[in-house]
């Protein structure tokens, strides 16, 4: 187990510079999500934090250790790639095995973890096997088994679970969990996919263009975007969005947007003119709500224990609400419905959070 | 009711058409298939009758080479390979033990160090690699006929020539520019994770090399190791240029002596035991071409 201190690090390819000024403090035995959009370098971070990548700026430290220059096979860790990565020439008994020969163990030392491991995964049947022999929930095992024998201090993850299919997903997302729950070491885990983010994270971290723009809980980025990135990114099915104008009040702002009748958001930290407000789907409340407003549905997607639509504003701006209804709905049908204005996101002109005052601020 | 029979006869129109269509279409295609294997039987028979005529040559009386135009020899002349093998001051056993020694060791030179070098081109980062890339692919260009004085001065000033260090040497360094591209190429498409993942189980860039790139790429290593060992074992100049004593000849200058014996030629002889040289490349391709079939059927990384 160890806690991993990220300063002021920076990655360029030549003079193309991909990453810079990235501070980052992952708790000893959390599990760390990184999350973003593809490009986001957030595979990058973790290969550097590997050492399958050099950092070009700053230092990156495992329990106090700074380990800019250590090969990667020093700095204790076990990784898992999105391919899985096993030799194909190896059963996979000697799949699990080879790292801990390297390390000059025992045969008998290698030979209880490898039962060890393969016992916990559920993989003993599989020992004697080529990968080519395993299916793709298989093979994710073994890749996993390949990382726990040689107990690190701290397990990568590279979107492990992207190649299997939706149903193995799931299944795989819930033991990974349990086996995080079973060892307690530190873990870093990188996916585009936000259900496995938010499912599994002690913390997430939501990457763009290489910058970090918000870390906390998945509970904080859901409840408290801390930009409009974020807010757009985390959520599904997606944030609605509307520009507007605001003026000041006292508390609070007077909001004006074509979309909706004028409405005030008391209890802002600070006050701001042009604004975006933001309006999760479940929070449109059909036939309810203190700012109401009616809309004419342009689709129906029907998830069986959820109904979404998506409807058009009279200002022509479509608008998506999540509802759990057992109604009907029908394209063209009119509807009304409402939100809370303690609901409202808002934020300025620069994307970022008007936080509101009796919000605790976050670490 | 009267509609009906004119709709079955519609129909049955239609049947014999399509039936006919068909036919039409089985028949050319029979006839296209007949024409390609004449094509291709006739290109074989083009291609192989130099062998044929070797292997019959082998078995004709003396007198019969040159002179009749028919295959089949008139009688069958055996004596040919018992006689050819001990006709010359050394038994051909020599001959082949000679040959095996400096095939065995290039093929083994060949293959350790043209990987390692391609290994190197493929996976590690070091200065310069793009222009030693191109200067050895830039040696391919170069004809043997170019370096061989230059190499024969080199080799002699070493106390080297009558020996088979200049032919075995060399290719333990490397110099076969060929091999070393076809290596590159193969050991390229490997997945990158492997090694990452081998890096993280602690293999330093040697281990890796040795335990997960050559393990992976026997298909590579057998087709580099068919060419090798043809090239060499058939090599004439090389040996003819460094080999003075007959004692240490390979088969391919020995076969030469047949034709020089005091102004006397002994073609059948010659002919059969240039038969029997054929025999180890063609056992040595049939083995390793399983090799590569299977190389190619278990790499499969997905």
């Amino acid at each position: 187990m160890a806690g991993l201190t990220l300063r002021d690090v920076g990655k360029s390819y030549g003079g193309l510079s991909v990453m810079s000024g990235l501070d980052l403090d992952i708790y000893d035995g959390e599990f760390l999500v990184l999350v973003g959009p593809s490009g986001c370098g957030k595979s990058t971070l973790l290969r550097m934090i590997a050492g399958l990548e050099e950092i070009t700026d700053g230092t990156i430290a495992i329990e106090d250790t700074i380990v800019n220059d250590l090969p990667a096979s020093k700095r204790e860790l076990s990784m898992v790639f999105q391919s899985y990565a096993l030799y194909p020439h190896m059963s996979v008994r000697k799949n699990l095995a080879f790292g801990l020969q390297n390390m000059k163990m025992t045969k008998a030392e290698v030979a209880r973890r490898v039962d060890e491991a393969a016992r916990v995964l559920q993989i003993e049947e599989l020992l004697e096997r080529k990968p080519r022999q395993l299916s793709g929930g298989q093979k994710q095992r073994v890749a996993i088994g390949r990382a726990i024998v040689r107990e690190p201090k701290l397990f990568l993850f590279d979107e492990p679970l992207s190649n299997l299919d939706a149903e193995l997903r799931v299944q795989m997302r819930v033991e990974l969990a349990s086996l995080y729950a079973k060892l307690g070491t530190t873990m870093i885990y990188v996916t585009h996919d936000q259900v496995e983010a938010m499912t599994m994270a002690s913390r997430i971290v939501v990457l763009r263009k290489g910058t970090i723009e918000q870390v906390g809980t998945p509970q904080e980025l859901y409840t408290r975007p801390a930009n409009l990135f974020v807010a757009g990114f985390i959520g599904s099915p997606k944030i609605n969005m509307f520009k507007a104008t605001a003026s000041k009040i006292a508390d609070g702002i007077h909001i004006s947007a074509p979309e909706f009748e004028d409405f005030e958001v008391r209890g802002l930290e600070r006050t701001v003119d042009d604004v975006t407000i933001c309006i999760r789907p479940e929070a449109l409340v059909l036939g309810g709500g203190s700012i109401q407003v009616t809309a004419e549905i342009i689709l129906v997607e029907y998830l069986g224990s959820e109904i979404l639509l998506h409807a058009k504003l009279p200002s022509g701006a479509t608008v998506l609400l999540q509802t759990s209804g057992k109604e009907e709905y029908a394209r063209g049908q009119n509807i009304s419905f409402g939100f809370e204005t303690s609901d409202v996101h808002v934020f300025d002109h620069n994307g970022d959070r008007v936080a509101f005052t009796h919000e605790e601020a976050f670490a | 009711m009267k509609t009906n029979v004119t709709d079955m006869t519609v129909r049955d129109k239609n049947a014999q058409i399509a039936h006919e269509i068909r036919l039409g279409q089985k028949k050319r295609a029979r006839r296209a298939r007949i024409y390609k294997h004449i094509f291709l039987i006739g290109m074989s028979i083009v291609m192989l009758y130099p062998l044929f005529w070797l292997f019959a040559s082998s078995l004709k009386p003396e007198n019969e080479i040159f002179s009749t135009l028919t295959l089949w020899p008139s009688e069958f002349n055996w004596n040919n390979y018992t006689e050819g093998w001990n006709a010359l001051p050394k038994s051909f056993t020599v001959f082949y033990m000679n040959s095996a020694i400096v095939t065995v060791l290039s093929v083994i030179g060949n293959l350790l160090s043209c990987s390692f070098a391609a290994y190197a081109f493929a996976r590690l980062q070091f200065n310069g690699k793009n222009l030693f890339f191109a200067l050895m692919m830039m040696t391919l260009m170069i004809p043997y006929h170019v370096v061989l004085i230059p190499q024969y001065v080199l080799f002699l000033n070493l106390g080297w020539v009558d020996t088979y260090l200049p032919l075995v040497v060399p290719r333990f360094l490397a110099s076969d520019a060929f091999f070393i591209f076809l290596m590159v190429q193969f050991f390229r498409q490997l997945p990158r994770e492997l090694d990452e993942a081998a890096m993280i189980d602690g293999c330093s860039p040697y281990k890796i090399y040795w335990a997960i790139i050559l393990p992976l790429s026997l298909p590579a290593m057998g087709t580099a190791a068919i060419f090798s060992l043809i090239w060499v074992w058939e090599d004439f100049l090389a040996p003819l240029i460094y080999l003075n004593d007959i004692k240490s000849y390979t088969v391919p200058l020995a076969l030469r002596l047949f034709l020089d014996q005091e102004g006397q030629s002994i073609f059948g002889q010659m002919f059969a035991m240039s038969v029997l040289s054929l025999v180890p490349v063609i056992v040595f391709f049939i083995a390793f071409q399983k090799l590569i079939v299977r190389g190619i059927a278990t790499s499969g990384m997905k």
